[in-house]
């Protein structure tokens, strides 16, 4: 293995003691971030001035959440990671505490769901500290349970914290895509810690098979037309996602859009600042359908160089957490990849139609403070891991 | 620190990392099937989304008599429209164009006030008013051009070249029949929208440029034409008559010079009824009403028959409408009377059941089976032979020879001069013949035929018919259209028609130009002699249907040369009041008419 990680940029150095400091990762993340922010412009610019009278509304805006998230990111990358060992627990317990707060007058509403609490005139998602928070928790915890992992009742023991923040993002903050999001993080966190295969094949091939019954089921019940007024928004999603067409005036709609933006991008797009959609065509261009937009104006290289700059990012994410000086620190890395993958995935897969629409945003790309505020503490984590590798480990 | 990580968590790192690499790969395969496969159908749907057309209208293609004479133009009229989110001033904008179009301001304030993209104040502008107001330059006002049908000379030949709609299309005339060589393709401005429906100024507009309709050049003479309608018109004055039809032709190859039918309305204004329409409505109201009251007299019962049913203020309106555009040289038929003797001449020559020696003996009338059948002249012709018979316009001999081709061949005859079918010209609605069963015809019904009753015809048809008869025996086609020509000035398409079939042997056209000439220098037609030409010509004077109305049809069919025809006139006059008899009134419009025409087409 250790000709494969010549490669890695960074002080090569001769003495025992020198680390490693990943800049491809921080580089990758910088230019996503540029690349957000440019994007969120064009594609927010004509609404903003419409809706608030300046273009640069939304940019500034995510401007100074990014800001901010990189001087908490370099703070953070220079806090040893074990340090959070020692918070773990009191970080899972606010965190879990956090999402209930939405329901306070703290917290308000946007977009029909209430999602947010304001907190010193910032708004923040409480699932998003969440997903930190169990992150770092479930580590700790594989950490803490030693052999006892490679038990039935182990795996069930990790599964139950993740479990609890999951079903009160999912039922609090009326939010199923964060705790599907969350769940499966802790699912990969697991599944690394675990020597185990079987068990997971298991558990993949099942939750496949209930999410094609629950499919069946909704369209079955569509199909009986006294049934049709008793599914509710999610089930008209997947119906809508089925035949976008059909429900082209509602909950098809976003979808149709997206794919018009995406199929009219072409292989080389309409060029940058040219899209169409985004002029109140497609709803929350700046926000979930970004991708979209990327694809109308950038065209199909442009929307692959981006898939390419993610899944360098993760590369350099897996690196990082097979160099690590211990699993704790392991762990922590791959819960942020995890993260990371997940959202990438299930974002594009909404917007070209291969899963059905839910609100998921494109790690560093989409509008959304508190998602890239703490996307960027964990990157600061990931960087801390990799700063603790020894070169002559390597 | 220490416990370096166990070799199976870096595998399932690795595990986890191919997983993820391989979904972007799937994700990466359904974008390229999305971008480039299905690229072309999710393109055209946004288009479709984004784009808003505008149609420019083309430009109507214009229609020119035979030296080029415009008959129907063009002209450039302007629609002003206000843009709501352009508008600076807006009570600039409101007071300025109610004074300018002549509207109320409240009308111009709730169109300027009113949020949408575009809304019309008014169309159909004067291209000079529309002018002044561009060039007042208010930000928000947006002049239009737009083209609109115009007819230079109002109500000339209004029925032959009809009028066209709102939408540019063809309503009556040859602007039906030509509509699709005249109204050429409408252009297209596409313009990009925002989901607002506002225009993205910065984007470049797509434009298609309409395609400008072909003029069409038809066989109708400005000079003929204008006096045609006057002298029919002079006529239906001094006669009082109701309707005056004139059709002016070339026997040769049937293009119509003239077709007239007064009264005739302004094909400017197409929709406001004539006062001489009115008055003519209001005469064959009273005459309804005048025969109702009779026939209450007689039985009580059929009132409740009669009883009309009640019509809307709008059907009625429609109804006149319809009446007042209806072209009696065409959309009517009539007993054509005495002019019909000259098909049963010719059907008599052509199956030699008369010679030019046979002679004639004429009481005054004649028996057919138990009915006695009037000649007009009561005491009778005396002895005559059938140039003079022609020449007195004798109904016995006619009904002799009649008789003597017999039913059968006679209806053959006119099936083969073409008059059982519509003669095809190039004009919507044309009536048919209405005409006996061949079964049906007895000894009576073909006696009161041989003069031209008891069956109807269209003045067109008998025009035809004679033209056919007398042009060397070949059937023409009635038609108006001689090309089509795009703007350059190439022409596009040739309604030129052949001339058709023989229907009578040149002999028996020869000997018919020779009777129908005496019929003029000799006989009932000599009010249609003009000094220098020959001309042949044939009077009729025909009870209107029913019988015992006391109104008549006077009419004339003239041509000349006689020997060689190249002009052919009917004038047919629709309930003369006073003297009646084609020959007295109808013969002399035909006169007045060549006097002018033949000295002018030997130029």
């Amino acid at each position: 293995m250790a000709a494969r990680f010549r490669t890695i940029q960074g002080g090569r150095g001769q003495s025992n003691n020198e680390t490693y400091f990943d800049y491809s990762l921080l580089f990758t993340v910088l230019f996503l971030l540029g690349f957000g922010l440019m994007m969120i412009y064009s594609s927010s610019s004509y609404k903003a001035n419409l809706d608030y009278n300046d273009s640069a509304y939304f940019l500034k805006k995510q401007l100074t959440a990014a800001l901010l998230g990189i001087v908490a990111m370099v703070v953070v990358s220079h806090i040893p990671y074990h340090f959070w060992e020692k918070l773990a627990l009191p970080a899972y317990v606010v965190s879990a505490a956090m999402i209930p707060l939405v329901l306070t007058p703290l917290g308000y509403s946007s977009h029909g769901a209430r999602r947010w609490i304001k907190v010193l005139g910032f708004s923040l998602q409480p699932a998003e500290v969440a997903k930190l928070g169990m992150v770092i928790f479930l580590a700790y915890l594989v950490c803490k349970m030693g052999k006892q992992i490679r038990t039935m009742k182990g795996l069930i023991i990790l599964m139950i914290p993740p479990g609890i923040i999951g079903v009160m993002v999912w039922k609090i903050t009326q939010n199923m895509s964060s705790a599907i999001i969350i769940l499966g993080i802790a699912m990969l966190m697991i599944f690394v810690a675990s020597p185990d295969y079987k068990r997971f094949v298991i558990m993949a091939v099942l939750g496949c098979a209930a999410a094609a019954l629950i499919v069946f089921a909704i369209v079955q019940m569509a199909n009986s037309q006294d049934m049709t007024e008793n599914l509710n928004f999610r089930g008209l999603r997947i119906l809508a996602w089925l035949d976008p067409e059909a429900y082209a005036d509602d909950k098809g709609f976003q979808t149709l859009q997206a794919l018009y933006a995406i199929g009219s991008g072409g292989i080389f797009g309409k060029g940058l600042g040219e899209s169409v959609q985004k002029l109140g065509f497609l709803p929350e261009a700046q926000n979930d359908m970004i991708f979209s937009i990327i694809c109308e104006e950038l065209g199909l290289f442009g929307a692959v160089a981006l898939i390419l700059l993610f899944m360098l990012l993760i590369w350099r994410c897996m690196i990082i957490a097979n160099n690590a000086p211990d699993l704790f620190g392991a762990l922590l890395v791959v819960g942020v990849m995890g993260h990371l993958a997940i959202q990438v995935i299930l974002n594009i897969a909404v917007c070209t139609k291969v899963i059905p629409n839910t609100g998921i945003s494109l790690p560093f790309i989409s509008y959304g403070g508190s998602s890239v505020m703490f996307l960027l503490i964990e990157i600061g984590i990931v960087l801390n891991v990799g700063r603790s590798i020894r070169l002559k480990d390597l | 620190m220490s416990n370096k990580n166990k070799t199976y968590n870096r595998k399932k790192v690795v595990v986890v990392f191919f997983l993820c690499m391989a979904t972007f790969v799937l994700l990466g395969v359904r974008l390229a099937d999305l971008m480039i496969f299905q690229s072309a159908y999710y393109t055209d749907k946004a288009e479709d989304l984004h784009e808003r057309e505008r149609a420019i209208k083309a430009a109507r293609g214009r229609i020119l008599d035979r030296n080029g004479v415009v008959l129907a133009d063009n002209k450039t009229v302007c629609t002003i429209s206000v843009i709501h989110s352009q508008i600076e001033d807006a009570e600039k904008v409101i007071s300025f164009l109610a004074g300018k179009l002549d509207l109320s301001e409240e009308f111009v304030r709730k169109r300027v006030e009113k949020y949408s993209s575009m809304e019309r104040i008014k169309s159909n502008v004067p291209k000079k008013l529309g002018d002044e107001i561009r060039e007042a330059d208010l930000p928000g006002v947006k002049v239009d051009e737009d083209y609109k049908r115009y007819y230079p000379y109002d109500a000339l030949a209004s029925k032959v070249l009809g009028f066209t709609g709102g939408d540019n299309q063809g309503i009556i005339g040859l602007e039906v029949i030509y509509d699709e060589y005249l109204s050429g393709e409408e252009g297209m401005i596409l313009t990009l929208t925002d989901a607002a429906g506002i225009e993205i100024e910065a984007a470049s507009e797509r434009r298609k440029e309409p395609v400008a309709g072909n003029d069409l050049v038809v066989s109708l003479d400005y000079n003929i034409q204008s006096y045609a309608t006057q002298l029919a018109k002079q006529v239906m004055a001094t006669k009082e008559a109701d309707r005056v039809s004139l059709i002016v032709m070339n026997p040769q190859n049937g293009e119509i010079m003239a077709m007239v039918d007064v009264p005739e309305f302004n094909l400017n204004e197409p929709y406001t009824l004539t006062p001489e329409y009115e008055a003519l409505r209001a005469k064959e109201e009273a005459r309804k009403k005048a025969k109702e009251e009779a026939k209450k007299e007689q039985d009580e019962n059929a009132v409740k028959e009669s009883a009309e049913e009640e019509k809307s203020e709008e059907e009625l309106r429609q109804e006149k409408l319809n009446g007042m555009w209806r072209n009696g040289c065409i959309n009517d038929t009539y007993e054509p009377g005495s002019t019909f003797k000259v098909i049963t001449a010719a059907a008599a020559l052509e199956n030699g059941s008369v010679t030019l020696s046979d002679t004639f003996s004429c009481p005054g009338f004649i028996v057919v089976d138990d009915r006695r059948i009037r000649c007009h002249k009561v005491g009778g012709h005396g002895a005559e032979d059938f140039t003079k018979g022609i020449c007195n316009s004798c109904n016995p001999v006619f009904v002799t020879l009649g008789l003597r081709v017999g039913a059968e061949r006679y209806y053959d005859c006119l099936k083969q001069f073409g008059l059982l079918q519509k003669t095809g010209v190039d004009l919507p609605g044309e009536a048919g013949t209405i005409m006996h069963k061949k079964e049906a015809i007895g000894n009576v019904e073909l006696a009161t035929m041989s003069f031209g009753q008891s069956f109807q015809i269209t003045p067109l048809q008998l025009a035809t018919t004679v033209s056919s008869l007398v042009n060397g025996g070949r059937r023409v086609t009635p038609h108006l259209a001689l090309r089509a020509v795009d703007e350059k000035g190439n022409q596009t398409e040739s309604f030129e028609k052949e001339k058709g079939r023989q229907i009578v042997s040149a002999e028996t056209s020869e000997t018919l130009q020779m009777l129908l000439e005496k019929v003029v220098s000799e006989g009932g037609g000599a009010k249609a002699q003009v000094e220098g030409y020959s001309i042949g010509g044939k009077t009729a004077t025909s009870q209107t249907l029913p019988r015992g109305s006391g109104r008549y049809i006077a009419s004339f069919v003239g041509f000349s040369p006689a020997d060689d025809p190249e002009v052919l006139a009917l004038v047919v006059i629709h309930s003369p009041q006073g003297t009646y008899y084609g020959g007295q009134i109808a013969a002399p419009v035909v006169r007045q008419l060549f006097e002018n025409v033949l000295p002018y087409l030997e130029k």
